[in-house]
């Protein structure tokens, strides 16, 4: 079928075509209706692409754009790493879509809904693309869209602090970007193709010059910010504390995920693991990197006042489990991200959407919703009993209860390291989670042993249509939990590839 | 039903269905639970069953043998008492909760490897601490988070232990362990904890006491007992658990006498007790191991039955202080009666259950010739007496009368007590039944002459200096504000060495506490300053402030790399 061929083309030009349509109708609930109509082919275009890298050869299918074919054309390039994270992006996109258009019509001014959906139409073709184009320019192309997209849906948040929280993200974000394509710059002066395959194999030759060097500081450095390492995190927490709850809950699922993606894309493919692992001390820093995120960002987000700012701190300490597991530089290590990186997604999917549902339900009939700080969620299980246990259990798989997802990426992370016969560093994991236990547990102190200030015991479940996809990824995070075929199954096929690719 | 299905989701999904369920129905539907359980259980055969695949391992969530069903029926035999000692409670929480931590506690039971034990040993410990929150005060919510963090600690022990034993060995099976190596001491502490060893205890006299009433019940049949039977699992014949235990079956002795509030010395007298266990497991023999089991089997039944007479105290006068109770008899009589049969029981009178268990033990210490061991288990037997078989009863429901009238137990509860009183009785006229249970084949006879008439001498020679001291007036007179314990022989002899003993131990805590408690201060001072709006934890950094950082981290990277690559 040719369709079936042309399936990684359409996953990209669907979504992109979605925005400017969006525009041109200027009414939200068509702009909605293209714009999901768009991520929900997306993520059949995803499923379809994930089915056929079962079959495909060597686990790689090749695309050449224009039929140009590569390293001369562009190539869209799928393997098992890329497909993977095109589930998880398109599938978060299709459920969050139909989630947002009952939250913003609280949350944004009713005539800037269609301008919603394009941004968000465009912010997701960028976070594809970047997933699927095996083209390091295309990479900055995408990456610049989705960032400048994903400005403009953080600045749309009511709180008059998203647009200095925009602001910001746009100058970290366009340093993070200047970096990349001076790295891809410098890359493309010593190999001569842009081409990530081809230029995988070429840097061979070159690789101990000192501009491969510089390239690869300015790589990291600069997907570093974007991925919010440690100390380079700053931005985040005001970015997802202010923004549309929608915003916040996609971005924090798959931005910092994919940016993820693009780390290992470099390290492991183009770079290849002997220079990167072996030769340089890399592993060493991003460990460490990665133990103070843990660490430091578990603890501050213990003090913070802001439900929504809480978890966003966490965010930043469960990215450095997910560096961490890339610095083992293993099958196990990189299997361990690549799982964290679509648990991490759901779970926290899962509570940035119960806290969208949670401050509309408690905003009155018509008003903006007020921040979710800890005074106003006194009684909250009383009050909202499924937005409450939904959070707790989104909680548990922070810390990494067995039966929740996280349960399972923390394994995989202590079999790493324990591959390594690095006990202390199962101590570190396991002290880490119990940082993790505290600040849930603020959150199930004040929602279930606080009563409910007087004149608001009332229940105020949010409404279904905000309570249902929340829960669905609630649900997931314990399905996944249990039956971890599919995770494991996949990210363990990914690392294979990844580690023997760049042996 | 099959083999392979486990037990304990029974009870564990089971429980999920309580809230929407009300009245007569839920009461009805909590009660079938324990028992659709057992139902299901008598179904399957010994061996291996419920082999499922997680992360790569072969799990074992059924493994039937004698140990684990000997534990598997006192624990639903438990359950089912402590639901029906709860059926007047409207708690949605605790019902819940309660049921589910049975659960987990019966899955851990039978779980054939370590994996699936650190799964179900931490669901007993989230499970159990709403229990304690459930009494929903301040107190309990701060004893709740100190109760959870030390059991999740001791899963976080068991979990690395269980790692390192599966890379030491290439197996997650849970059987024989042993004093081997770091991994086998990380698992021993891990079940250390639970088991409430010396200096590893301090939870239990914590937690125990700020449960609810009901809870507590829940809370002194499971955490323990599951601690002790994963000792005998993995852990028989250790010689460094009997001095362990030694230590445990003493220490306890001296706070129990001491302590006013009477469940927290229930809580002590259930560390001694544990004591006992530990020590027959340290022994390792077949009539050790059988009397560790059993004995385990006849605490969880009579000491549930004085938490359960002590809770129905706390219920019904609001006080569990022994200087405040007194005279309740008259009050409550049926509950007095069940007090004291649960007292008789844990002292060991013969025809009461506790005879024909800890007897074993102190055979299988007197076959083995460890006289030290023997003796102090001796001393502490007759401690228990006195703090548990005397102490209890006297200061609740005799003494003086404090003038408190107030209605007797509710039905539910009294129905509770009656059948672990009878059951309590039931053992000890007829101890086959129990020991047919027990993991090794008993040829073991509790009422021998000498062992009756030792034990008696032992129970009578306590009871008669007490009795002396009463009839000629040197037992002080009541001091009720001031002493913890008007007991003259206490209070001259063993209260004194007591006081004397905990003091020293409380000066060189309060000592380290000191130094360590300054330092904390000044980190919590510093912050508490960071978290307050501009301090360095709240603040949203200046966006020149993250530039300058990110020019910080390509210095550092490329410094690191023309470093780490020589001169390229």
């Amino acid at each position: 079928m040719s369709l079936a061929l042309h399936l990684p083309a359409l996953q990209v030009v669907l979504p992109l075509i979605s925005a400017p349509l969006a525009v041109l109708l200027r009414h939200g609930g068509l702009a909605f209706a293209t714009v999901t109509a768009a991520a929900w082919t997306a993520f059949a275009c995803a499923i379809g692409l994930w089915l056929q890298i079962g079959q495909a050869e060597g686990g790689v299918i090749s695309y050449a754009i224009g039929n140009w074919p590569p390293p001369w054309g562009i190539e869209y390039r799928v393997d098992r790493l890329a497909s993977f994270v095109l589930l998880l992006v398109s599938g978060m996109a299709a459920l969050v879509l139909p989630w947002s258009r009952a939250s913003i019509e609280r949350e944004i001014p009713r005539d800037l809904h269609y301008l919603y959906y394009a941004m968000f139409g465009l912010c997701l073709t960028g976070l594809l693309g970047i997933t699927i184009t095996g083209d390091a320019f295309n990479i900055f192309v995408f990456l610049e869209i989705s960032s400048l997209s994903s400005y403009v849906l953080i600045a749309l948040g009511r709180d008059r602090r998203a647009l200095t929280a925009a602001y910001q993200y746009l100058i970290m974000g366009s340093i993070g970007a200047t970096f990349i394509v001076i790295g891809i710059g410098f890359l493309y002066l010593m190999t001569g193709t842009l081409n990530l395959a081809d230029m995988a194999l070429r840097i061979r030759e070159v690789e101990n010059t000192r501009p491969v060097l510089v390239a690869l500081a300015f790589l990291t450095v600069g997907i570093s910010l974007k991925l919010a390492l440690f100390p380079l995190h700053q931005w985040l927490p005001s970015a997802y504390t202010y923004a549309p709850s929608a915003v916040t809950a996609f971005l924090a699922a798959t931005a910092t995920k994919v940016s993820v993606y693009v780390l290992i894309r470099f390290y492991f493919t183009v770079f290849g693991e002997s220079l990167v692992f072996d030769k340089l001390p890399l592993p060493q820093i991003m460990l460490w990197l990665s133990l103070i995120a843990m660490f430091g960002a578990s603890a501050i987000a213990i003090f913070q006042d802001n439900l929504k700012r809480l978890f966003a701190y966490s965010s930043v300490g469960q990215v450095g489990y997910i560096t961490l597991g890339l610095s083992f530089d293993s099958v196990n290590g990189l299997t361990a991200s690549i799982v964290h990186l679509f648990n991490h997604g759901i779970a926290k999917g899962a509570i940035f959407l119960l806290i969208g549902g949670l401050v509309i339900g408690m905003a009155k009939a018509g008003a903006v919703p007020p921040a979710p700080t800890f005074d106003r969620l006194a009684g909250l299980a009383k009050r909202m009993p499924l937005t409450s246990f939904g959070i707790v259990i989104g909680g548990l798989s922070l810390i990494g209860v067995p039966g929740t997802v996280g349960f399972v990426s923390k394994w995989y992370l202590i079999v790493a390291a324990l591959e390594k016969d690095q006990f202390w560093l199962v101590g570190a994991i396991l002290l880490s989670s119990l940082l993790a236990v505290a600040y849930v547990w603020r959150f199930v102190e004040v929602a279930y042993f606080r009563a409910p200030p007087v004149g608001q015991e009332a229940r105020c479940e949010a409404p279904l249509a905000l309570l249902l996809p929340a829960w669905l990824l609630v649900i997931a995070t314990i399905w996944f939990g249990l039956d971890t075929s599919l995770t494991v199954g996949s990210a363990l096929d990914a690392a294979q590839q990844m580690v023997k690719s760049g042996r | 039903m099959s083999a392979d299905f486990p037990v304990a989701l029974i009870l564990i999904f089971g429980a999920a269905l309580i809230p929407p369920l009300r009245g007569a129905v839920r009461r009805a539907y909590m009660l079938l639970l324990p028992l659709a359980a057992f139902i299901c259980l008598l179904a399957v055969p010994q061996g291996m069953h419920g082999q499922v695949e997680l992360l790569g391992h072969n799990l074992v969530l059924m493994r039937v043998d004698k140990l684990s069903l000997l534990f598997c029926y006192i624990f639903l035999l438990a359950a089912l008492l402590a639901v029906i000692y709860a059926l007047h409670v409207e708690d949605t929480l605790q019902h819940v909760s309660g049921l589910i931590y049975a659960g987990s506690a019966l899955g851990a039971v039978f779980a054939g490897d370590l994996l699936s034990l650190f799964i179900y040993w931490e669901l007993t410990a989230v499970s159990s601490v709403l229990l304690i929150w459930a009494r929903r005060g301040e107190h309990s919510a701060a004893t709740g988070m100190r109760y959870v963090i030390v059991q999740l600690l001791s899963g976080l022990f068991l979990l690395a232990g269980g790692l390192m034993h599966w890379r030491a060995t290439g197996s997650l099976e849970f059987g024989q362990i042993g004093l081997t190596g770091t991994a086998g001491a990380l698992i021993l502490i891990a079940f250390g904890i639970k088991s409430a060893f010396p200096f590893l205890h301090n939870w239990l006299m914590d937690a125990y006491p700020e449960a609810t009433p009901t809870g507590t019940v829940f809370l002194s049949a499971f955490t323990t007992k599951l601690g002790i039977y994963a000792l005998a699992r993995g852990f028989p014949g250790t010689e460094e658990l009997i001095w362990i235990g030694t230590l445990m079956a003493a220490f306890p002795i001296f706070y129990a006498v001491i302590e006013n509030d009477l469940r927290r010395v229930l809580a002590y007298s259930m560390n001694n007790q544990l004591g006992f266990m530990v020590v027959g497991i340290g022994i390792g023999s077949e009539l050790a191991i059988n009397g560790a089991v059993a004995h385990a089997f006849a605490d969880i039944l009579f000491k549930g039955l004085l938490f359960m007479s002590m809770g129905a105290v706390l219920l019904r006068t609001g006080t569990i202080k022994g200087s405040e109770l007194g005279g309740l008899y008259k009050s409550m009589p049926w509950t007095t009666g069940f007090c004291v049969v649960g007292a008789a029981s844990i002292s060991a009178f013969p025809l009461f259950s506790g005879f024909v268990t800890k007897s074993m033990i102190m055979s299988a210490a007197a076959d083995e010739g460890l006289l030290l061991t023997w003796l102090v288990l001796l001393f502490a037997s007759a401690g228990v007496f006195h703090h548990a078989g005397i102490k209890i009863p006297y200061f609740a429901f005799f003494s003086h009368d404090s003038g408190i009238r107030c209605a007797e137990a509710p039905r539910n509860m009294l129905v509770a007590m009656a059948i672990s009183a009878a059951l309590c009785i039931g053992i000890g006229v007829f101890p086959r039944g129990l020991y047919s249970l027990l993991p090794f084949v008993v040829d073991y006879e509790p009422y021998t002459a000498s062992h009756i008439v030792s034990q008696l001498q032992l129970l009578f020679f306590s009871a008669l200096a007490f009795a002396v001291l009463m009839r000629t007036g040197i037992y002080p007179p009541e001091l009720r504000s001031v002493n913890l314990d008007s007991d003259w022989l206490y209070r001259r002899a063993a209260h004194g060495f007591a006081t004397t003993f905990h003091d020293t131990l409380t000066k060189t805590r309060a000592g380290l506490a000191a130094g360590i408690f300054a330092h904390a201060e000044a980190v919590i001072g510093l912050i508490d300053r960071q978290r307050r709006p501009g301090g360095l934890l709240m603040r949203s950094w200046p966006t020149g402030n993250m530039a300058l950082w990110v020019m910080v981290m390509l210095l550092a990277y490329l410094l690191f790399y023309y470093a780490g690559n020589g001169h390229a």
